[in-house]
């Protein structure tokens, strides 16, 4: 008895506590919505409200010193979400929810586009849109074709509505991405243990290098360093390397496997940081490579080389795309956002890193002439050239890996990109490490 | 009479008793739910909510960008495409798990061999109580930092130009450094071995502590020389420490894509890693598939490895 009276009794206190719980968070929540009855009357008080943007994207060009400067220009504040390229992809498909902006790149819109979690960008709302770098609206760069195997930015530029999951061949109003960053790739060096000059993507599966080699371990971009290789010797030349047939993957992972089982490899690297610490450590001495990463290794006090080659470069491109589900202040921030990011010095920030702005103009005008000259011309660098940290990244003197601007972007032979055969090749990379 | 009234308040006692007992049954029936109710519903959710969806989803079908929630048994067929018909070579899937169960072994044998020793040493060798507890905390030191420093802390070790070539080629016992220190089977081996071993150690330890020492006399005062009780008498006692142990150390190594990649310079095969390639690509069912495989087979092997020890009786 006494046991369930005590049963009881505690019960009975649990429900009256939580009849008290309930009645504190009504009160909480009227006072709430008073509290904010009062804010509205108050248009200083919101403006001063900051706007929060989850903004989701690799590591790449998600910066502290970006978010600050927002900050401080338009009170925007910024929560990055950071991600692999693969998971970029995996939470716009997934999870279209949990971000209001985000950085992604070209070649994931064959997949992100159908999904319809994304929605077109107005032209008319970015303020230098026209004077986005013809590379991405017409796949050109003063006024020559530049190289559109794989997934060109120009491919998957335009939409055909504003809600619509398909591409437009032609100019339309609505952009799939607003572009961020891109640049052009190519292999990187250790000048100092190879000891002679490296002009072909050849050289990356030469058995003189091996076990001090090192691929992507991201399959798409990994297959196109592999038929780089394959068309460097001269024993393939691919219709589209960013698009085989079913074909042309096996001819290409055969390659891959062989040299692998070779011993030709000392390791596969998935991102930015493996990659500096396999070329600094000397593990490797010849792998793709990423252009701040060899910036990053050089900062090291380790020599190493962007190493421009005859057969051109492999290069990439990101953007700014919005979920379809964002509107209202939070769009309207977003646009804000981007438009900021276009004038000039987010632009000259990422130009500083060894990236490409979208917008050269405005990027420009947010560097120094002798810093433009060195980045963009390709001229030997008149005084030392510093990181955006402050760092000393190159001595006076010296000229930047690959040269100009348009000697860069000009020699493109492909784009990163997702091919038809997608799932085979998926599979067939399973294989090759399984080899 | 006398004796119906002698009986009568007994069996009113019993009664009384046993009404009481009903009364009291019941609340405590339902306590005893409420007690399992929050453990049952965090397993529910976050352990047989999401293996059912893996098996459900490892049957739709996909492509790109969407799954399609159709019955189809393709993605079965891609896990073991060629399986059958390619054979003597291996398929894929069995090169994966051979590799995978190459490791299983490797490093079961390595953590049960060193798990043993430590383990004997601490349980009969030290004989304060004080130390022993010293001694064992000391084990589990290492377990303070997390398992991804432990393991790249691996790496400048085991390089090229590493703490240990660059010794080596001082003290010159070696000419050239060596190579297959890093990112090999070794490497994979190695870290392994140093990031588990504690899980072999402590049930083993456990079992140890709880043998009767008078056994070991006994086992003494019978002639047995000190082989022949480590054979007959402490082997047998720690079977479900070491069955225990097994279980944690070989589940591990099935479902680990993290070590083997790090340490094995992402080239050697896991079924991890072909489910980490896969959802990479967005292709989840067939990731699905391979995941309620591996499932099934770490299944397999705990189901045998209880086959071997009755744990539950043993405990």
């Amino acid at each position: 008895m006494t046991d369930r009276k005590r049963t009881s009794s505690s019960m009975r206190f649990g429900a009256g506590m939580s009849r008290r719980t309930v009645l504190r968070g009504v009160a909480a929540a009227a006072g709430l919505a008073a509290g904010s009855k009062a804010i509205t009357g108050f248009p200083a008080v919101i403006a001063a409200e900051p706007v929060t943007l989850r903004y989701l994207g690799t590591a790449v060009n998600q910066s502290a010193d970006i978010a600050r400067k927002v900050k401080e220009d338009l009170g925007i504040v910024i929560e990055y979400v950071p991600v692999t390229t693969d998971d970029v992809t995996k939470r716009i498909i997934t999870q279209p929810n949990s971000f209001d902006l985000v950085d992604s790149e070209y070649f994931s819109l064959k997949k992100l586009l159908p999904s319809g979690n994304l929605q077109g960008m107005s032209a008319k709302r970015i303020k230098h849109f026209d004077k986005i770098t013809p590379v991405f609206t017409k796949g050109e760069i003063a006024g020559k074709k530049i190289g559109d195997q794989g997934t060109a930015p120009k491919k998957v530029f335009y939409l055909a509505g504003a809600t619509s999951t398909k591409f437009s061949p032609t100019p339309t109003e609505w952009i799939t991405l607003i572009p961020t960053v891109y640049n052009a790739d190519t292999l990187g060096i250790r000048p100092d243990l190879i000891k002679r000059p490296i002009t072909s993507w050849k050289e990356l599966l030469n058995p003189e290098f091996k076990g001090k080699a090192a691929i992507l371990d991201i399959p798409s971009i990994g297959i196109m360093d592999a038929a780089m290789v394959v068309e460097a010797t001269g024993q393939y030349k691919y219709a589209d390397k960013g698009n085989m047939t079913k074909k042309e993957i096996d001819l290409t992972m055969k390659i891959l496997t062989d040299a692998k089982k070779a011993g030709q490899f000392r390791a596969f690297w998935k991102d930015f940081n493996e990659s500096v610490n396999l070329m600094a450590s000397g593990e490797t001495v010849i792998q793709s490579m990423w252009s701040p990463a060899v910036t990053k290794v050089r900062s090291q006090g380790v020599a190493c080389v962007f190493q421009p080659l005859q057969e051109g470069y492999r290069a990439w491109a990101a953007g700014f795309g919005v979920p379809k589900t964002l509107k209202g202040k939070k769009l309207d921030a977003t646009y804000d956002f981007i438009n900021w990011f276009m004038s000039g010095w987010a632009g000259a920030y990422l130009n500083r890193q060894g990236y490409y702005a979208a917008v050269l103009e405005t990027a420009k005008a947010n560097m120094e002439p002798y810093e433009w000259a060195y980045w963009m011309e390709g001229k030997p660098a008149q005084k030392d050239i510093k990181a955006p940290d402050g760092t000393v990244l190159e001595k006076a003197g010296t000229v930047r890996d690959g040269g100009s601007y348009e000697a860069r972007m000009g020699g493109v032979a492909c784009w990163n990109a997702v091919m038809d055969e997608n799932d085979y090749m998926v599979r067939k990379w399973n294989e090759f490490i399984a080899a | 009479m006398g004796s119906e009234a002698g009986v009568s308040p007994a069996s009113s006692l019993v009664e009384e008793r046993g009404v009481a007992s009903s009364a009291a049954r019941l609340p405590r029936a339902a306590a005893a739910y409420l007690l399992v109710a929050p453990f049952a519903l965090v397993l529910l959710l976050f352990f047989v909510l999401p293996i059912a969806l893996t098996l459900v989803v490892s049957f739709w079908s996909y492509n790109e960008y969407s799954i399609t929630p159709s019955f189809t048994l393709e993605n079965y067929a891609g896990v073991f495409e060629g399986c059958v018909s390619r054979l003597p070579e291996l398929c894929t899937t069995f090169k994966t798990y051979l590799s995978t169960a190459k490791f299983c072994v490797s490093v079961w044998a390595l953590t049960l061999l060193i798990g043993f020793i430590v383990s004997y040493f601490l349980a009969f060798h030290v004989r304060s109580p004080a130390v022993q507890i010293a001694l064992f905390l000391v084990c589990t030191i290492p377990f303070w930092t997390s398992n991804v420093i432990r393991m790249i802390s691996w790496i400048p070790l085991l390089g090229r130009n590493g703490v240990v070539n660059q010794t080596l080629t001082a003290m010159r016992a070696t000419g050239e450094p060596i190579e297959w220190l890093l990112y090999s089977d070794f490497a994979v081996v190695l870290a392994f071995v140093h990031l588990f071993i504690t899980f072999m150690i402590v049930p083993i330890f456990n079992s140890m502590m709880r043998i009767d020492r008078r056994l070991l006399e006994a086992a003494r005062d019978a002639g047995a020389s000190g082989w022949q009780t480590l054979c007959n008498v402490v082997v047998p006692l720690c079977k479900p420490g070491i069955a225990i142990g097994s279980i944690f150390v070989v589940t591990i190594v099935m479902g680990d894509f993290v070590t083997i990649g790090v340490m094995g310079g992402q080239q050697i095969a896991s079924v991890g890693k072909v489910i980490q390639v896969e959802t990479s690509y967005l292709q989840f069912p067939i990731a699905a598939a391979n995941a309620v495989i591996l499932l099934a087979v770490v299944l397999m092997v705990i189901w045998g490895l209880t086959r071997l020890v009755d744990i539950r009786k043993e405990l």
